[in-house]
């Protein structure tokens, strides 16, 4: 199993491919992926790595995580995700992350946060016909009929489909073709939509109903090239280090302490 | 930022009208759309020739739509612009509208369905071509 990538939807457009049709395609970009923590069997009792990605002002960053980014020496990142990897595929902290990750026609599962649609009825959220428009009804043409039955049982089932709140959880595209990749600029583009509105923050893993590591697909993970660890490893550090004395004392504290 | 969708349907047009030329036409104007057609294993080219009844602009995703009538039957087709599947768009000829949108023909036919032809060179120059 290989880790997934955080990425950031930037909205929907269209490719035609060779044939001259137009594949609809949704654009994802990898932005500023590095790996922030990984966890091991020895120390968690499992393998996973901890990604982070896009970016977050130190002033901004509350103190414990500006603990955690400071024992990583990463610059604070705006959105951490753990990814459960096999043994042999646990990355280093600090490596960071491209999108030549995944490769030209496989499959990828998709999560992200479902756009938002507030109190919706039941017309709405689970497909409803709704009441007639004539024939003596009033006021309740988009209402849900019956719930149920009389005194025996007398009550409405547990899991009745009514109105609610719909949208705005955790949803799972399976399956999606990644049409093509542009790692200089980090994108990766997906067939179909996508969940989440643009600007959204998306997880991309390897399609789990596949069962495979994709053929081609580069191993532990697609990490940057030319970036040198000592350069990339120790910038961040004096960064985090010179913006955390400029700001308050208590969270230079707190920085200080962990170093230690 | 920039807009990093807009940059790929830019370079997305680029790419697919590369070598070839799309006439500027808008609404009223009749022109002959040639479209590669699969049949089976060989591919040929089919004319689709009509009026533009309208014109959508919108970079990567602009269209426009074709009338005819085909054996009296109006018939209408809607083109993407950069489809790769149009190998070429040919303007017959320019036709004097007052409005971006002619779906008012759907309705006519015959005599009421005429289009007064733009006198010739007003459009030539506007476009800067010698015809």
């Amino acid at each position: 199993m290989r880790t997934g990538l955080i990425a950031k939807k930037l909205g929907m457009s269209r490719l035609f491919n060779e044939t001259g049709q137009h594949v609809p395609v949704t654009v994802l970009q990898i932005d500023n992926l590095q790996v922030v923590n990984i966890k091991t069997v020895a120390t968690d009792g499992y393998n996973a790595v901890q990604l982070g990605a896009g970016n977050k002002k130190v002033k901004h960053t509350t103190a414990p995580m500006r603990g955690v980014f400071a024992k990583s020496k990463i610059e604070p990142k705006s959105k951490l995700v753990e990814f459960r990897v096999a043994e042999e595929n646990l990355l280093s902290v600090g490596d960071e992350l491209s999108s030549s990750h995944f490769v030209k026609g496989q499959k990828v599962d998709v999560v992200g946060i479902s756009i938002g649609k507030g109190f919706a009825g039941a017309m709405k959220r689970h497909n409803f016909g709704g009441l007639r428009a004539s024939h003596g009804v009033s006021i309740s043409h988009r209402s849900h009929g019956s719930t149920g039955q009389c005194q025996d049982p007398g009550k409405v089932f547990k899991g009745k489909k009514m109105a609610g709140h719909m949208g705005a959880h955790r949803t799972t595209v399976q399956n999606l073709e990644v049409v093509s990749i542009d790692e200089e600029r980090g994108l990766v583009f997906v067939k179909g939509a996508v969940p989440g509105f643009a600007s959204s923050w998306v997880q991309i893993k390897d399609a789990v109903k596949l069962n495979a590591i994709p053929e081609g697909a580069p191993l532990p993970a697609g990490l940057k090239i030319a970036n040198s660890n000592d350069t990339s490893d120790e910038k961040p550090v004096e960064e985090i280090e010179a913006k955390t004395q400029e700001s308050t004392e208590s969270s230079a504290n707190v920085d200080s302490e962990n170093k230690e | 930022m920039t807009n990093v969708i807009q940059e790929i349907e830019n370079a997305e047009v680029a790419r697919v009208t590369q070598g070839k030329e799309i006439p500027s036409f808008k609404a009223g104007d009749n022109v002959k759309v040639h479209v590669k057609v699969v049949e089976g294993t060989n591919e040929r080219i089919q004319i689709f020739e009509g009026v533009v009844i309208a014109r959508r602009n919108a970079g990567l995703n602009s269209s426009f739509t074709v009338r005819k009538l085909s054996s009296g039957e109006g018939v209408e087709r809607v083109f993407p612009l950069y489809s790769p599947r149009l190998d070429k768009i040919e303007v017959v000829r320019y036709g004097k509208v007052r409005r971006a949108k002619l779906y008012y023909l759907r309705g006519r036919t015959g005599k009421a369905a005429r289009i007064t032809e733009e006198k010739m060179g007003r459009r030539e120059k506007q476009l800067g071509i010698n015809k």
